[in-house]
C-alpha cells in the first residue's frame, strides 16, 4: 500500500504565479496556517512572462480614467459576457492592488512627477498599465514571492496534484506527489484555493510552458466544481513564429503600444482594412493619428493594431491564409520604423522593450531595432475556468475557491491585455481572504483513507504497463495536433466532431499509457498525468465550442461568423454528470445592476 | 548545418551516473532544450530535467553544456561545434537530485536570512511614494534576476569550496544590492553582509558575471559596491577615529 507523507492547514493553495502567491499572503495575514503546493519552483510560473503590464486606473497619466470607464472597457472587450460583479471589483480594487505591490517592494517605471506611469494597451480607452519596461510579471511574481516568503506559508515545490479531496460535499484538501522522489502526499486542509493558471498546452502553438495542462480545471471539475466559458480561448496575435523551435513565445503586445505596426508582404498596413462597428468611433483613421496616440497625445484615437486580441490575430490570421504572409508563415510587426519619427530610436526601443530585443536577439539572430519581426498567433489565455461566486472567488464546491486565470468571470468571450496581472492580485486577494474566513467558520475536516490509496495505485499503474505502453510524450503531441488543428482560431461543426471521435481515441490510448524507470523525477510519469487533465480539459473546450453557434469575442466560428443576440444572454455551463458523461448546457446570465448598466451605457 | 548530433549526457543520481551518448536529428534553428525533449520524447522518457518557459525567462534549464554553465533554453545549436559530442551535465554546485536536475532548494533558504524590503514612510498623504526614472532605473538591472542559479554554480567558494553556510553567493548578493540599492528601502544590511553573508569571500574573480545571460554586471554594479559599504563602515580608518572620539 503505498505510504503518504502527511501535512494538514487550514488553507492549502494550488498554484504559485501571481494569483496563488497572492491568496497565500493574505490567508497568512488573516491567520490561517497556509501551505502552498507548485508545480515547478517558486518564482518560475508563468507569471514571468507577462510582460506588458498590470491594468488600474490609477489615473496617473490621464485623469480622465476612473473605475467605471475600466469597468466599461473590461465588460466591452469581454462582449458582455462577463461576470459583471468580478469587472465591477477588479476595477475598483486594482489601484489598490498596485499600490500593495509598490508597498512589498515593486518598482514601477515613473512619469515626470514620480508616479508610477502608465501606457496604453489594445481595448483600454486611457493610458492604464502600470509597467516596467517590458518584464512586469517577473517583478510582480518576485516582489510577492519574496514578501511570500517571510509570511510563514510552507510552500511544496515542483508536486503533481492527483485529487481533490472531499469530506461529504465538502472539499478536505488534495493528494500528490512529489516530483523530486515520487513520495505520496497528503495536504488536508479546511478550505482550498486552485491557483493553477491555463491551459495553452492543449494546443500545438502557444506562449505556455509545460505547466499549463489546465491541473486545476481538471481536478476541480472530477471533484463536482462547475466550469463555465470554457469555449473562449485567447489567441495572442503576435507570437514568434521563426526559428521553428521557439514558435508561439509570446511578443508582447506593449511592441504595438510603442508605435510598432503589422504590415503584409506587401508592406501594406492591414489592420487600417478591417475594423469593426463597436470600435470605429475609438479607432485612428490615419498612420499619423495612431502614432500620435502612442506618443501619450490625448486627442489622439488609437491605431488599429491595438484592437482587440481577437480581432488583431483573426486578421493575421487571414493575411496569412490570402498568401500574403512572411516568408515563415507569419506577417510583419515592425517598430524600427519609429526611426523616421525620432531621433536615437535605437536607445528608445532597447530601453522600452528590453526583453523582446534580447529575445529575438538571442533567439532569432535579429535585431528589431533596424528590421521588423515575423509574428503569427499563439495560444495564450483560458477566459474560461472555475465557475466562482463574484466577490468570494467560491466555486459550486463548498471551501473550493479560485483566482487567476484559472477561474472563469472577469474577461467574458475575451481578456483585454493587463487585466490578467490585475485580475491575479485582485482575486488572489479575495481568494485568499474568503479562503481563510471559510477555514475559520468550519470545523476540521477528515480525508478517506480508501480513496486516497485508490488514487496513488491509478497514478501508479503506468509503471505496471512499464515501455511497452503508450509513449505518453506521443499522445500529448497528437491532442496538440488535434487542437491546433480542429478547435483553434476558426472553428466549425464538422471539424470539431472529428476533433471529440479523436480526444475519444486518445483517451483510450492514455489509459494504455506506460513509463520506463522509477518514481524519481521521472517527466514521463508526470507526462501521464498532465495528459489525463489535457482530454478532460480539450474535450470542455470543444464541447462548449461546438455548443456555442455564434462568434463572439475569442471564439470564431466559420459556419456561424455573425454575433447572435440571443446567444448573448448565456455563458456555457459544463460539469460532470452523475453518470461520469460531461454535460454542457447554456445558463442565463445574471442581470446587470441599473447602476451598472448606466455606466455601460455611458461609455459606449 | 549538421542534420544530426550527439549529445552526451550525464545520467545518474546522488549514488552516481555515468554518461550516455544520444544521436538526434538535428534542424536550423533549434536550441539545446529542443534536442533534449526530442531525445527525452524519442529515446529517454524517464531523463529528468527542469523547463518551463524556454525563452529566457524563467531560469529553470541551467545546466551546463561541454563545461560551460548556461540556459538550455537559449544556447542555438548552431553556435555550437555539432562534430564533437555536446557534453550535458547538470551543474556542480548544488547536489544532483537525477540526471540534469539539481537540488537548489539552498537558495531558497538562503534568500530568507536577507532581511526584506522595508520602506520609508509613503510621500503623500494617499499613501504613495514618488520617485524618480533614474532612481528606478538605477536597480532595474539587478531586478531582472531570473534566478537560474548560474552565478552560484560558477561561484568557486561554493562549487569548489562548499560554503553553502557561511556565504550566500553572486545571486543572494545582487538580491541584497536590489533592496540596499532600492530608492524606498530604509533598512540596514550591511552588518548581516560582513558577519552573516561573509561578503568578503568573494575575491571578485568576475566567473559569475561572465555567465549571467541577464548579463548583469555581477561582481562590479553589486559586490564591489557592497564591499565599499562594508569597508566603508568597518574598516574606514578616518571613521574609526571619529568613532572614538
Amino acid at each position: 500500500m503505498p505510504e503518504f507523507q502527511r501535512f494538514s492547514y487550514d488553507v492549502l493553495v494550488i498554484g504559485a504565479g501571481g494569483a496563488g502567491l497572492r491568496a497565500a499572503i493574505e490567508a497568512g495575514a488573516s491567520g490561517a496556517k497556509v501551505g502552498v503546493v507548485c508545480k515547478s519552483l517558486l518564482g518560475k510560473a508563468h507569471t514571468v512572462m507577462a510582460e506588458g503590464g498590470i491594468a488600474a486606473a490609477l489615473a496617473n497619466v490621464d485623469d480622465r480614467d476612473n473605475w467605471r470607464v475600466h469597468f466599461a472597457d473590461t465588460m466591452r472587450g469581454g462582449q458582455y459576457l462577463n461576470n459583471w460583479r468580478m469587472a465591477e471589483l477588479h476595477a475598483k480594487e486594482a489601484p489598490e492592488c498596485v499600490r500593495e505591490l509598490e508597498a512589498w517592494g515593486a518598482l514601477f517605471d515613473r512619469t515626470t512627477d514620480g508616479k508610477i506611469l502608465q501606457r496604453n494597451f489594445g481595448g483600454h480607452r486611457y493610458p492604464r498599465l502600470a509597467h516596467v519596461g517590458d518584464r512586469t510579471g517577473l517583478e510582480m511574481i518576485r516582489t510577492l514571492q519574496d514578501h511570500g516568503i517571510h509570511t510563514g506559508m510552507e510552500v511544496h515545490m515542483e508536486c503533481t496534484v492527483l485529487s481533490l479531496l472531499l469530506d461529504g460535499n465538502r472539499i478536505a484538501g488534495a493528494c500528490g506527489y512529489d516530483r523530486e522522489k515520487g513520495r505520496f502526499q497528503l495536504w488536508q486542509a479546511k478550505s482550498v484555493v486552485m491557483a493553477t493558471g491555463g491551459i495553452g498546452r492543449a494546443f500545438k502553438v502557444t506562449s505556455n510552458s509545460w505547466e499549463y495542462t489546465g491541473d486545476g480545471l481538471a481536478l476541480a471539475y472530477r471533484a463536482g466544481a462547475e466550469l463555465q466559458d470554457m469555449e473562449f480561448v485567447q489567441f495572442h496575435p503576435t507570437g514568434m513564429v521563426w526559428p521553428i523551435s521557439v514558435r508561439g513565445i509570446l511578443v508582447t503586445e506593449g511592441v504595438r503600444g510603442e508605435g510598432g505596426v503589422l504590415r503584409n508582404s506587401e508592406g501594406r498596413r492591414f489592420m487600417f482594412d478591417d475594423i469593426p462597428d463597436l470600435y470605429k468611433e475609438q479607432t485612428a483613421d490615419s498612420d499619423e493619428e495612431g502614432w500620435r496616440y502612442t506618443q501619450g497625445d490625448k486627442n489622439a484615437r488609437r491605431p488599429p493594431e491595438l484592437l482587440t486580441r481577437d480581432h488583431v490575430a483573426r486578421c493575421i490570421n487571414r493575411e496569412v491564409k490570402a498568401g500574403r504572409g512572411s516568408p515563415h508563415g507569419g506577417v510583419f510587426l515592425d517598430i524600427s520604423w519609429i526611426k523616421e519619427r525620432m531621433p536615437k530610436s535605437a536607445e528608445h526601443i532597447k530601453r522600452k522593450l528590453p526583453s523582446m530585443y534580447h529575445q529575438f536577439k538571442q533567439l532569432a539572430d535579429l535585431d528589431i531595432t533596424k528590421e521588423p519581426m515575423e509574428v503569427g498567433p499563439t495560444t495564450h489565455y483560458m477566459m474560461g475556468g472555475i465557475r466562482v461566486d463574484g466577490d468570494s472567488q467560491m466555486s459550486t464546491v463548498p471551501g473550493l475557491f479560485a483566482a487567476g486565470e484559472v477561474a472563469a468571470g472577469l474577461h467574458g468571450a475575451n481578456r483585454l491585455g493587463g487585466n490578467s496581472l490585475s485580475d491575479l492580485v485582485v482575486f488572489g486577494r479575495r481568494a485568499g481572504r474568503f479562503a481563510a474566513a471559510f477555514a475559520n467558520a468550519n470545523g476540521p475536516v477528515t480525508v478517506n483513507e480508501a480513496e486516497i490509496q485508490a488514487r496513488a495505485e491509478a497514478a501508479l499503474a503506468p509503471f505496471d504497463r512499464g515501455p511497452s505502453g503508450e509513449n505518453p510524450y506521443q499522445i500529448q503531441y497528437d491532442l496538440q495536433e488535434t487542437m491546433q488543428d480542429l478547435v483553434g482560431i476558426v472553428r466549425i461543426e464538422s471539424e470539431m466532431q472529428q476533433a471529440l471521435d479523436a480526444i475519444g481515441q486518445l483517451r483510450a490510448r492514455s489509459e494504455r499509457a506506460g513509463v520506463a524507470g522509477n518514481r524519481e523525477y521521472n517527466n514521463g510519469w508526470h507526462t501521464t498525468i498532465d495528459v489525463g487533465n489535457m482530454m478532460m480539459v480539450s474535450e470542455a473546450i470543444t464541447r462548449a465550442a461546438l455548443l456555442r453557434k455564434e462568434s463572439r469575442g475569442a471564439q470564431f466560428r466559420e459556419d456561424f461568423p455573425g454575433k447572435d443576440s440571443e446567444w448573448g444572454k448565456y455563458n456555457i455551463v459544463i460539469r460532470r454528470g452523475a453518470d461520469g458523461e460531461m454535460q454542457v448546457e447554456k445558463r442565463a446570465l445574471t442581470a446587470m445592476p441599473d447602476e451598472l448598466k448606466a455606466v455601460v451605457e455611458e461609455m459606449k | 548545418m549538421a542534420t544530426s548530433a550527439t549529445f552526451r549526457i550525464w545520467r545518474g543520481d546522488p549514488a552516481g551516473g555515468a554518461f550516455q551518448d544520444y544521436a538526434t536529428p538535428v534542424e536550423e534553428g533549434m536550441v539545446v532544450l529542443d534536442a533534449v525533449h526530442r531525445i527525452q520524447a524519442e529515446q529517454a522518457p524517464d531523463l529528468a530535467l527542469r523547463w518551463n518557459c524556454k525563452a529566457g525567462k524563467c531560469g529553470s534549464c541551467s545546466a551546463e553544456i561541454n563545461g560551460m554553465p548556461k540556459l538550455m533554453c537559449m544556447t542555438r545549436l548552431s553556435a555550437i561545434n555539432l562534430n564533437e559530442p555536446v557534453i550535458l551535465e547538470p551543474m556542480h554546485a548544488f547536489p544532483v537530485i537525477r540526471d540534469l536536475v539539481t537540488n537548489v532548494s539552498w537558495n531558497f533558504r538562503a534568500k530568507k536570512t536577507i532581511k526584506q524590503f522595508k520602506p520609508r514612510p509613503p510621500d503623500a498623504a494617499d499613501g504613495t511614494w514618488r520617485v524618480q526614472q533614474a532612481d528606478v532605473e538605477r536597480v532595474q538591472e539587478f531586478r531582472k534576476c531570473i534566478e537560474c542559479f548560474l552565478c552560484q554554480d560558477v561561484c568557486h567558494v561554493l562549487r569548489e569550496h562548499h560554503k553553502h553556510d557561511e556565504f550566500i553567493g553572486p545571486r543572494l548578493l545582487v538580491y541584497a544590492a536590489a533592496l540596499e540599492m532600492h530608492p524606498l528601502d530604509i533598512e540596514d544590511r550591511v552588518s548581516d553582509l560582513r558577519h552573516i553573508h561573509n561578503i568578503g569571500y568573494c575575491n571578485i574573480t568576475t566567473c559569475c558575471r561572465q555567465v549571467c545571460p541577464e548579463s548583469i554586471t555581477i561582481t562590479e554594479n553589486a559586490i564591489i559596491p557592497l564591499k565599499e559599504r562594508v569597508v566603508d563602515r568597518y574598516f574606514d580608518p578616518l571613521k574609526r577615529l571619529f568613532r572614538i572620539l
